[in-house]
């Protein structure tokens, strides 16, 4: 048995629905099409998947979606925490499960009616107390009750310490919107976005601009994940896992981390820097192109440094670089990420890191070797490094 | 039909005690009865020395700005916009979040030193926010 993941497991499948503003079909359907979609992309039959990974905040259960999609035995069900911060999460149990040989083929999933059904910072109400539902009502009796109004908490704070202003955000924004016109997928496809129409778009919670928030999305990604040895088996080139983790630290609150001593940093995502690095044997300098979690554009900068492609404060520097552009140091959601393609909770973003690998992005950079993802920002997180074979 | 409400806190056994002192005026912060440690949010273990026992310290009400926010959208009933949200180094120690009265959008920065007042809604709730210092 293994005692490192490192290399031992690989994306073997992706699949998307068509992602939209109102799906017209359940969240279920939407799980069982980008399932079979996955399948389909790996060319396995669906009957052989025995292991099934989602959030929590996903709607549907295992057992629904083993139904609908007819897999095989279920040897692996298991459901990840904190919205977005579960994205590579849910990957770490698909990869623990397939090297350990408690299952073979591991789809991960999220799937959701993310505009016309259940929308994101609707506050929470109910009648059972739980530990979350207290830690909520620190906020919402004050009416901070959406992720853009916890986020610009931390933002503001940051772009005073480090003199990062409206136009560093734009440029984030701007670049992947520009990823996002060669990409069908993206809500933003044929609406390019100039620095004029950034700025003069109205602000929502300042330092945030209506441009700086993702989009809400109605649709499903999943994720296919086998063995390595299994993956060459199958018809896509896998997209080899070379390290896996996820990440919580001291003062972690889900989304509300307002009691560190330091605001201007993100200690999870360090967190997950440093034992992504150390599993995978890489370090920044290898890593030649990025999905970083993008709910909002502040959270690009802030984990530039993170993970150490820059200094402390630098990020805003790497992005008036044009770092992030196609040509730049450290391509990033290429697809256009949250911000442009579609918010599938950082689901899309770990697909597009799949096709990066596979060399089959809209946007495809010249040489990529090893492509980091990472999830939700200001939330117990994860990062993933991929690898080529 | 009256005038809808801001959203009221889901009242627990970690958390009720506190929203009764501000029901009586109190802006509290709990502390660990063993190694003396503030803490806000309050929970019901110390994680400096994990002991259970606990009370607290009456806090003054004076701190500083330590972040802030200014919500424009959404618009959700119960609430005033543009709302300035701060989060506010209290000087015992801890931080508290919060909301800025009386106090125009541009007229807030990091760092300005405010006082808490204790607000009450027409229903009778009653909540901690701020003001500038000497503010009226």
């Amino acid at each position: 048995m293994p005692t490192t993941l490192r290399n031992e497991a690989a994306i073997a499948g992706i699949g998307v629905t068509e992602f939209s503003k109102s799906s017209g079909v359940s969240e279920l359907s939407l799980a069982a099409q980008c399932i079979k979609a996955a399948c389909d992309d790996a060319g396995l039959d669906p009957s052989e998947v025995d292991g099934l990974v989602s959030y929590t905040l996903d709607s549907t259960d295992e057992i629904e979606v083993a139904r609908a999609v007819g897999t095989g035995d279920l040897k692996l069900f298991s459901k990840i925490n904190y919205g977005g911060g579960a994205a590579v999460g849910t990957i770490l149990q698909a990869v623990m499960a397939v090297a350990t040989g408690v299952a073979k083929h591991v789809v991960c999933w999220r799937a959701m009616n993310g505009r016309s059904g259940q929308r994101m910072g609707q506050g929470v109400s109910g009648n059972i107390v739980s530990s979350d539902l207290i830690h909520w009502s620190w906020y919402l009796p004050y009416g901070m009750l959406t992720p853009g109004s916890w986020i610009a908490m931390i933002a503001n704070r940051y772009m005073r310490k480090y003199g990062a202003t409206a136009e560093d955000l734009g440029r984030v924004a701007i670049s992947q919107r520009n990823y996002a016109q060669t990409n069908k997928r993206s809500f933003f496809y044929g609406k390019p976005l100039t620095m004029e129409e950034y700025l003069a778009s109205r602000i929502i919670a300042e330092p945030l601009r209506l441009y700086d928030f993702c989009q809400e999305t109605d649709g499903g990604c999943a994720i296919l994940i086998t063995r390595r040895e299994r993956a060459r088996d199958l018809k896509q080139k896998p997209a080899v896992i070379r390290g896996v983790v996820q990440a919580s630290t001291r003062g972690q609150e889900q989304m509300t981390s307002f009691y560190r001593e330091e605001l201007e940093s993100l200690p999870e995502m360090e967190l997950a820097a440093r034992l992504v690095y150390e599993q995978s044997g890489l370090g920044p300098d290898d890593i030649d192109a990025a999905c970083l979690y993008d709910a909002f554009t502040s959270e690009i900068l802030m984990q530039l440094e993170s993970f150490g492609f820059c200094g402390k404060g630098e990020g805003k520097d790497m992005v008036r670089d044009g770092a992030l552009d196609i040509h730049g140091r450290l391509p990033n959601n290429t697809h256009g990420g949250l911000l442009s393609e579609g918010y599938i909770h950082g689901m899309n973003n770990i697909a597009e890191a799949a096709r990066l690998i596979r060399g089959t992005s809209t946007n495809q950079p010249k040489s990529v070797h090893h492509v980091l993802v990472s999830s939700g920002v200001g939330v117990p997180t994860g990062a993933m490094v991929l690898g080529q074979d | 039909m009256s005038k809808p409400s801001r959203i009221k806190p889901a009242l627990g056994k970690d958390n009720a005690w506190w929203w009764e002192q501000a029901s009586q005026g109190v802006l509290a912060i709990q502390r660990c009865s063993s190694c003396k440690t503030l803490r806000h949010p309050p929970r019901p273990m110390c994680g400096a020395c994990r002991s259970l026992e606990w009370d607290f310290v009456t806090a003054s009400g004076k701190g500083r700005i330590c972040s802030y926010t200014v919500l424009h959208h959404p618009q959700f009933p119960g609430y005033e916009y543009p709302l300035i949200i701060v989060l506010v180094d209290l000087e015992e120690g801890t931080r508290f979040t919060s909301q800025l009265v009386g106090c125009a959008p541009e007229d807030v920065d990091f760092d300005l030193p405010v006082e808490m007042v204790m607000h009450e809604d027409p229903d009778g709730f009653k909540l901690p926010v701020f003001k500038l210092a000497g503010a009226a």
